[in-house]
């Protein structure tokens, strides 16, 4: 998607296509979809830019003068960003993380980087609400920063949270070495892909490359 | 934050990825050397300290306010391989919740976290060998590094717009914009950082990868007897 030419419409037409119809087949409602595309704002605002800053020929829209490559740029920007986080959330509300860290495995990435991730992510949520009940502590006691110099209590809070998740780290250390840990981790329950199933898992991407092929003819 | 995807063109994510994963291989075998079999849930926690730490956001002027990169405060307290690591598995796990793109993972990678925890490490290196050897002076210096390693992230990105930018903008607005904003971030970064490193310093100095020189060996002292005692 991301090696698409910027001035293939249809083909983004397309993809939008595939991306609703996966969305669809998976009962994903699409309205919660858009919801998380949110996460994009930030850079809508960069690209909203964009017209106004790139240089290059430049053309009149409704009596604002504009840079046609920065039209093109912010395009091509909007249209690949977003795309991109739809498939991704696609991913994400439809495979639990277990068995995405466990494709990840099979997909050979390391084996201790899936293993750290996934207590990254069974602590993250642990560690966030410690983080949050530091903060509501905060609060209660009428911690309402406006000035950088104002931030020590943030920084305590910090560094309080570091010492409590390292030594988190080594108790469940010597947990894991009491149930006999050996320095690798036990093999997340065993799924082995069918023929079948890597032709299903291949029809989408596919056909996305088609499209691109197609795109740059 | 986070490049997403179509930010870049495809040949230079490519290369970035590739990079990327080298200097991860090198960082999963640097830690494993010294953490051995206490990496994966060190490494795990401490991940999952900088992916909470992030969401702490603090103000940085008129209103608006930045939130910590932590790449350098993690190098600083677990060591600038480890810290590495551990801020890109948070990448990682954030590309998965579509912070970032997939594509751009090797880009953000060599950003966010080799270039601030390796980058801001050596900084901090360097500045311990001038101030002296004393506790403020690594308060200090984590700070400036801290704070030093986030304008050079925003340069790392400005280097990969400049090979493979999507968009033909004038590159000096760009270096300046992106400078411009993230030295006001690393003022925040660095100031928190100084104290957070600060406040770990006092708390459990052997936790701190940075100040192990300073620590002083444990040494067994008389019994103390004392004049009433319990009975």
């Amino acid at each position: 998607m991301v090696a698409t030419p910027r001035e293939a419409f249809w083909a983004y037409g397309v993809y939008a296509g595939l991306i609703v119809s996966l969305t669809l087949n998976a009962r994903v409602p699409l309205r919660s979809l858009i919801r998380r595309l949110a996460i994009e704002t930030p850079f809508l605002i960069f690209v909203v830019a964009l017209p106004f800053l790139a240089r290059g020929e430049r053309i009149d829209v409704v009596g604002l003068s504009l840079s046609v490559e920065g039209l093109w740029g912010a395009w091509n920007i909007l249209v690949k960003a977003t795309l991109g986080a739809a498939t991704v959330m696609l991913l994400a509300s439809t495979t639990p993380i277990t068995s995405i860290l466990y494709g990840l495995q099979k997909l050979r990435v390391p084996s201790v980087i899936v293993a750290i991730a996934g207590f990254m992510i069974r602590y993250a949520d642990v560690i966030a609400s410690e983080m949050r009940r530091m903060k509501v502590g905060r609060q209660s006691r009428g911690y309402e920063p406006r000035v950088l110099w104002q931030v020590r209590a943030l920084a305590s809070s910090a560094g309080t949270l570091f010492i409590r998740s390292y030594e988190r780290g080594e108790r469940v250390h010597l947990a894991m070495m009491s149930r006999g840990y050996s320095g690798t981790m036990p093999e997340l329950a065993a799924v082995e892909a069918s023929p079948t199933d890597w032709l299903r898992a291949f029809l989408v991407p596919a056909v996305a490359a088609v499209i691109c092929v197609l795109a740059w003819l | 934050m986070h490049i997403p995807d179509g930010f870049i063109n495809a040949g230079t994510s490519a290369g970035a990825a590739v990079i990327a994963a080298g200097g991860v291989s090198v960082a999963v075998k640097k830690t494993s050397d010294y953490m051995e079999d206490k990496q994966v849930p060190l490494a795990g926690l401490t991940a999952a300290f900088v992916f909470a730490v992030q969401m702490l956001n603090f103000p940085v002027a008129a209103g608006t306010s930045g939130h910590l990169l932590g790449g350098a405060l993690a190098a600083i307290l677990v060591g600038p391989w480890a810290g590495a690591l551990c801020v890109t598995v948070v990448l990682i796990v954030q590309a998965f919740f579509a912070d970032g793109g997939i594509t751009a993972l090797g880009l953000n990678i060599l950003d966010m976290s080799f270039i601030t925890a390796l980058g801001g490490y050596a900084l901090f290196v360097g500045l311990r060998r001038v101030l002296p050897k004393q506790r403020w002076s690594i308060v200090i210096a984590s700070g400036i590094a801290a704070g030093v390693s986030v304008v050079l992230s925003s340069l790392a990105f400005f280097v990969q717009f400049t090979v493979g930018g999507n968009v033909d903008l004038r590159l000096g607005s760009v270096l300046a914009a992106m400078v411009g904003v993230h030295t006001l971030v690393g003022v925040g970064e660095g100031v928190i950082t100084a104290a957070t490193v600060g406040l770990v310093l006092g708390v459990r100095p052997d936790l701190v990868y940075g100040a192990r020189d300073l620590a002083t060996r444990l040494e067994l002292k008389p019994q103390v007897r004392t004049a009433g005692g319990l009975s």
